[in-house]
């Protein structure tokens, strides 16, 4: 067996999907709670401890005139702010420590699933995007929704539903509510759904191009030489993914923050 | 079969072992990671919210008031050397007036000083003028009686020589008179 062939065996068994498969690190929880500690909860405390190292170091040694660390960080920090303030006013302020946290947070999950799992690692330390597992991305877009309604209705009483209902004629009003209310409801399953489904085809393509390289790679003469279409498409998209991983997000954030905004300022339809 | 559908088979093999579906479906997965994620989430919003962003936006926030105070202390030296720049060019204005002021009065004096010299000299040389014309008179006065006493005296020596009989002053002095 040469040495493709082996890798080819290697792939063959392992599918565009074994990447998204949750692994157990170690156990944890009760009989009736499974609470274990897996790959993926590893690349959660990964991103954890990267965006904690970064800040730590950007903030450690603060100075008036910053460093590298510090000018990035206030980059971050400035971009973030912006963000809030254009969507919110300046009224939603408060939340930014959690559209901050949430963007490190989703975007290192994001860039770090990229990086290439070292061979022949155990499974449970393959690399993992724990963003591409759409109960993660929907918990943190419930944290979103549910901050929108309560503090919707802790600032604005029971005023916060005027924003159900717009300013239009009476005969139509029953029907914009409707679809309002239906719409608002909507707000956490499309954020959650774009996060994941984001991640989860990024990741397909570039395990189904790697996948078609390897097994060209293993065919005879001209298939050989054909494998470098998939290699240099994979390129690509990789380069793509890396965007994507910023951009999702951003959106993420950005997102949050004009939902935010509804429950922060009374609406003006 | 080739290798290319061997991978694709594979692939949909795998899928089917795993449960019939996407792991992202498995709901068993489900407590374990909500878990994993608050509790992290929850540390890093902490670190973020309570260490970091704190000390970044004081940072920021101090860099802001300095800029701040350095721009007021810039504009209030500028106000400062404005007005420096102000009273240095009204006491340069006070002086230069001050010193036409000075050569105007110096110049009055002078003049006046001039005046009064001039009014002395004129004084003193009338004076002379006068005296000398006085003394002209005075000279003329007694020429002319010498002229006359010369006259007398001619006239008598005249007289006495064509008839021997010497006039009397007084008779020459009335001829004379009567003559002229």
């Amino acid at each position: 067996m040469s040495a493709v062939d082996h890798l080819f065996a290697a792939t063959a068994f392992a599918g565009p999907m074994e990447q998204f498969e949750i692994v157990s690190i170690f156990p944890f929880g009760t009989e009736n709670i499974n609470l274990e500690f897996t790959n993926a909860s590893l690349w959660m405390l990964i991103s954890v401890l990267v965006a904690s190292a970064f800040m730590f170091a950007a903030t450690n040694k603060a100075q008036l005139v910053p460093g590298r660390m510090q000018s990035a960080a206030e980059m971050l920090y400035q971009f973030i702010a912006n963000m809030l303030r254009d969507a919110t006013g300046g009224e939603g302020m408060k939340f930014f420590p959690y559209i901050f946290t949430l963007f490190v947070f989703i975007f290192l999950c994001n860039l770090l699933g990229l990086l290439p799992t070292i061979p022949g690692v155990p499974h449970a330390l393959h690399v993992f995007t724990p963003t591409s597992h759409i109960i993660v991305t929907f918990a943190l877009a419930m944290v979103t929704f549910l901050l929108v309604i309560i503090t919707g209705f802790y600032k604005q009483g029971f005023g916060f539903l005027k924003m159900f209902v717009p300013t239009v004629p009476l005969w139509l009003l029953p029907l914009i509510t409707v679809i309002e209310v239906l719409s608002f409801l909507s707000r956490p399953i499309s954020l959650s759904i774009r996060l994941f489904a984001n991640m989860l085809a990024g990741h397909l393509i570039l395990k189904l191009f790697a996948g078609f390289v390897v097994g060209l790679l293993a065919a005879d003469g001209l298939f050989k030489a054909i494998a470098i279409i998939p290699l240099l498409g994979n390129v690509g998209v990789f380069m793509l993914e890396i965007l994507v991983a910023f951009l999702q997000a951003y959106v993420f954030a950005m997102l949050s923050c004009i939902y935010l905004n509804d429950a922060v300022n009374e609406a003006h339809h | 079969m080739t290798p290319v559908l061997l991978f694709l088979a594979s692939g949909a093999e795998a899928a089917e072992s795993s449960g019939g579906g996407l792991p992202q479906m498995d709901t068993s997965t489900y407590a374990s990671q909500l878990f994993w994620l608050a509790i992290l989430f929850a540390g890093l919003y902490w670190a973020m919210d309570r260490i970091f962003l704190k000390k970044l936006g004081g940072i920021i926030e101090e860099r802001r008031n300095r800029l701040a105070d350095d721009y007021d202390q810039a504009a209030e030296l500028k106000a400062q050397a404005q007005d420096a720049e102000k009273t240095y060019i009204q006491a340069l204005n006070d002086a230069r007036a001050k010193a036409s002021s000075i050569a105007a009065e110096t110049r009055t004096m002078l003049d006046k000083e001039i005046a009064a010299m001039q009014a002395e000299t004129d004084a003193k040389l009338s004076g002379r003028v006068q005296a000398a014309e006085a003394s002209i008179a005075e000279m003329q006065v007694r020429a002319t009686a010498k002229v006359k006493e010369a006259a007398v005296e001619t006239t008598q020596a005249l007289v006495e020589a064509l008839i021997d009989e010497k006039p009397t002053q007084d008779a020459v002095t009335a001829a004379i008179a009567a003559a002229t």
